[in-house]
């Protein structure tokens, strides 16, 4: 592991410290705790910083806390490339979860969001296009929270599933392709 | 009839020999070969399953339902005019062929007629051009 | 008249239409390349050089349209499944499903929401190569076994002989 100057925690504790939360150091990543309504001021504010810099977004985890209140967080991910240091934000959600897009921030969010969406049903206002990616359009419920069964809800396709509502069937259409087949962009 | 156009100087004397028995042994190789396709093909629509359904019919796209311009029904219009011209054009150059092979038996007479005929094509040729028929657009 | 019957038996081989047709059909096996996971690249090296399909007749076809057999290799989900059904009904009969590696017979160590819980559920499938990933000698034998049961089949079921000599 090559010697790096260390995060300067002072810099974003004196630009944000009422509002967030220092939460030390976990498995050698500075971890910050920042409510949803701040978020996108904060990303941009570590991307466009110079002394920061965190310009590639590495991932957007949901996690489902069940019994416990506020039951979801948005978890994200940042990797300095000029700097080679690395930030975990933790953001509490309530029930239902809502937290503003970063999609504005880095275009990766994109996608990382939708999985989000797919798996935890956290909303994400501004998003460009929030769907289900890992699941077909009109799947109901979102399959990685606590209190959806592991083996699914029982039909044909899947004889051990718990009783419930059998699930929908994905239809064949393609839908991932704007202007599917047009050879020049539509003028 | 013997073979005599206007201003031809002596007819083809060879067109005159030939009658339609001798072109006896083509009819026998196509009825030939029509029968031997069909015999095949029907023989092999005995012997093959034939169970279609509406799945089974169903363009393929990998799987996905067929999605683009051509899997609507939508046909682009410059194909269907880029035919009509190629099918002109083209029987105007398999004119040129014979031609070609007589133009010393009918001389200069052929020579200008030919001329005469390519002039009205070419009249529907400029006419084609600047109408915009060889634009190809979307 | 013996001479000519022993120059008959020596040069003239008696068979049954139904057997040349089902071995016909039994030696080019035409697979549609269908690898979803793993097990594709067991596949793969199956066809390759050195555990050689192609001397058994079989030749990966990239289309549904020209294949006799669907090798089904690898997890199928929920989201995908029917694109597999899609493919196996635009399979022109006769028609067979291997289905290779254990993801493909019963799901697999996948015992969840997203996935299909053995591809006997929407295909009917003719021979099971269990194994995660099998080896390619395994997924050789499937085709041997294959190949044994098309031998044993009614090579004229569905044809319109087949309807007429069973009538």
């Amino acid at each position: 592991m090559s010697v790096q100057p260390p995060l300067d925690r002072a810099l974003i504790m004196e630009r944000f410290g009422e509002a967030i939360q220092d939460l030390g150091v976990a498995h050698g990543i500075d971890v910050f705790a920042v409510p949803p309504e701040k978020i996108v001021e904060f990303c941009r504010f570590l991307k466009e910083h110079p002394a920061l810099r965190f310009n590639f977004l590495s991932d957007i985890c949901g996690v489902d806390h069940y019994p416990e209140m506020p039951r979801f967080e948005a978890v994200y991910h940042l990797y300095s490339l000029p700097n080679k240091w690395r930030i975990r934000i933790k953001c509490r959600l309530g029930d239902p979860p809502q937290v503003p897009s970063v999609a504005g921030v880095w275009r990766t969010a994109n996608w990382h969001e939708r999985e989000a969406w797919d798996m935890y049903g956290i909303r994400f206002e501004g998003h460009p296009d929030l769907r289900r990616i890992y699941m077909w359009e009109g799947f109901e419920g979102f399959p990685q929270r606590k209190d959806f069964p592991l083996r699914g809800y029982r039909d044909k396709l899947n004889p051990y599933g718990a009783e419930g509502p059998p699930p929908t069937q994905p239809d064949l259409a393609t839908r991932d392709i704007p202007q599917a087949g047009r050879l020049t962009p539509e003028r | 009839m013997p073979p005599v156009a206007f201003g031809l100087s002596k007819p083809l004397s060879w067109v005159a020999d030939m009658t339609a028995m001798e072109f006896l042994p083509v009819l026998f190789m196509v009825a030939g070969i029509v029968l031997v396709a069909g015999a095949t093909m029907f023989v092999s629509s005995l012997l093959r399953p034939s169970n279609p359904y509406r799945e089974k019919n169903a363009p393929y796209e990998c799987g996905m339902d067929a999605a683009g311009e051509a899997a609507g029904g939508r046909f682009r219009v410059p194909f269907f005019i880029l035919a009509i011209l190629l099918v002109v054009f083209d029987v105007e150059a398999m004119f040129l062929f014979p031609w070609a092979v007589v133009l010393k038996e009918i001389g200069l007479v052929g020579y200008v007629e030919m001329f005469v005929f390519m002039l009205l094509l070419l009249v529907g040729f400029a006419y084609a051009w600047l109408k915009g028929a060889l634009e190809w657009e979307e | 008249m013996g001479g000519v019957g022993n120059a008959i038996q020596d040069s003239v081989l008696f068979t049954t239409a139904e057997s040349v047709i089902n071995w016909s059909r039994s030696s080019a096996l035409w697979p549609e390349t269908f690898g979803i996971a793993c097990c594709a690249i067991e596949m793969i090296s199956a066809g390759c050089a050195r555990y050689d399909l192609d001397r058994f007749g079989v030749v990966f076809r990239p289309s549904p349209r020209q294949s006799d057999v669907m090798i089904i290799a690898g997890t199928v989900t929920r989201k995908f499944a029917p694109v597999v059904r899609r493919l196996y009904d635009q399979m022109p009969e006769p028609r067979w499903v291997i289905a290779m590696g254990t993801c493909a017979i019963s799901g697999g160590v996948y015992n969840t929401y997203a996935v299909v819980q053995g591809s006997e559920t929407f295909v009917p499938v003719d021979v099971h190569v269990p194994g995660c990933p099998p080896r390619p000698e395994a997924l050789m034998h499937g085709f041997l076994l294959l190949q044994e049961k098309i031998k044993r089949s009614r090579a004229l079921a569905g044809t319109p002989l087949g309807r007429i000599a069973a009538s």
